[in-house]
């Protein structure tokens, strides 16, 4: 049946995506928080933080770029780059960004170039599999609003 | 100057009134976490994202139970919104909860002598605001 095969794929994404990291315990908190009231409330929150995730990610491409590197300003917009992750559980990113960080603060720029580049990439990553992930629970619909409590 | 609130029950302040939590954050997904975590106990909340708009409207809205400020802000971090709020006669009486992401202990421990409420570590979850029930005033 169509749907229960839908339901396979979300719950196969889902599970994907904490066991590979992606994300963490936040992420379930955020969907308690959810409800009648704020139905979209995930999706809402998801949507926010990519909007400044990849302001952020470009003003680092900006600063990365300057000549010469300010690595205090550059580690002020990992911070808060990581602080946003946190918000709603993007486990990798927020690992990425600590070991970013710690390069930024070394002044290590071979370091900062190539965690830049590894956040870049989870950043994208991310950002396609929760695209999916929103696309299939709105295919899936209200019925499986009542199974997706299970974790 | 603000009248006695009534029993403390969770988003019932003085009889027809909610309890008002002010709550100021720059980043926008952590405004809709917490604005989300505080209503969902029932409190009225309003948002702001910097120190200087939140002192603009407590100068306008006299009925703020609590202020809930992240820490680390750009222009005014969340001690020196507490150390203006503690200072100034009309607003020193409202609690003030620190967030922060980081778990520095000088840092909560200056936030506590200055006259913190208390200090909650980011992410925020559901217990720590059932916490800050009691504290409203």
């Amino acid at each position: 049946m169509e749907s229960s095969s839908l339901q396979r794929q979300l719950a196969n994404l889902k599970k994907s995506l904490f066991d590979q990291g992606n994300l963490d315990e936040q992420f379930y908190q955020l969907e308690e928080l959810q409800d009648d009231a704020s139905p979209n409330f995930v999706e809402e929150v998801v949507t926010l933080f990519f909007r400044d995730s990849s302001r952020l990610v470009a003003n680092i491409e900006q600063a990365i770029e300057k000549c010469p590197r300010d690595y205090g300003s550059l580690d002020a917009l990992v911070h808060q780059l990581k602080d946003s992750a946190s918000s709603i559980g993007a486990a990798k990113m927020m690992k990425d960004c600590t070991v970013f960080r710690e390069y930024c603060e070394k002044r290590n720029s071979e370091g900062c170039l190539r965690s830049f580049q590894k956040v870049k990439k989870e950043h994208s990553t991310l950002r396609l599999k929760l695209e999916n992930y929103f696309q299939l629970l709105r295919q899936v619909g209200p019925a499986e609003k009542a199974t997706r409590s299970g974790k | 100057m603000s009248s006695p609130r009534g029993p403390k029950a969770c988003g019932g302040g003085a009889a027809d009134r909610p309890i008002h939590v002010l709550a100021v954050d720059d980043s926008s997904v952590d405004r809709a976490v917490i604005a989300r975590l505080l209503r969902s106990s029932k409190y009225r909340v309003t948002t702001v994202d910097s120190g200087k708009k939140a002192l603009e409207l407590l100068g306008l809205e006299p009925n703020v139970n609590m202020i809930i400020t992240d820490y680390w802000m750009p222009e005014m971090t969340g001690y020196e919104l507490l150390k203006i709020v503690k200072e100034s006669s009309e607003l020193r009486e409202i609690p003030v909860v620190i967030m922060s992401s980081e778990n520095v202990p000088n840092r909560i421990n200056r936030c506590l002598e200055e006259g913190a409420e208390d200090f909650l570590l980011k992410p925020v979850r559901p217990s720590d605001v059932a916490r800050l029930c009691n504290r409203m005033r």
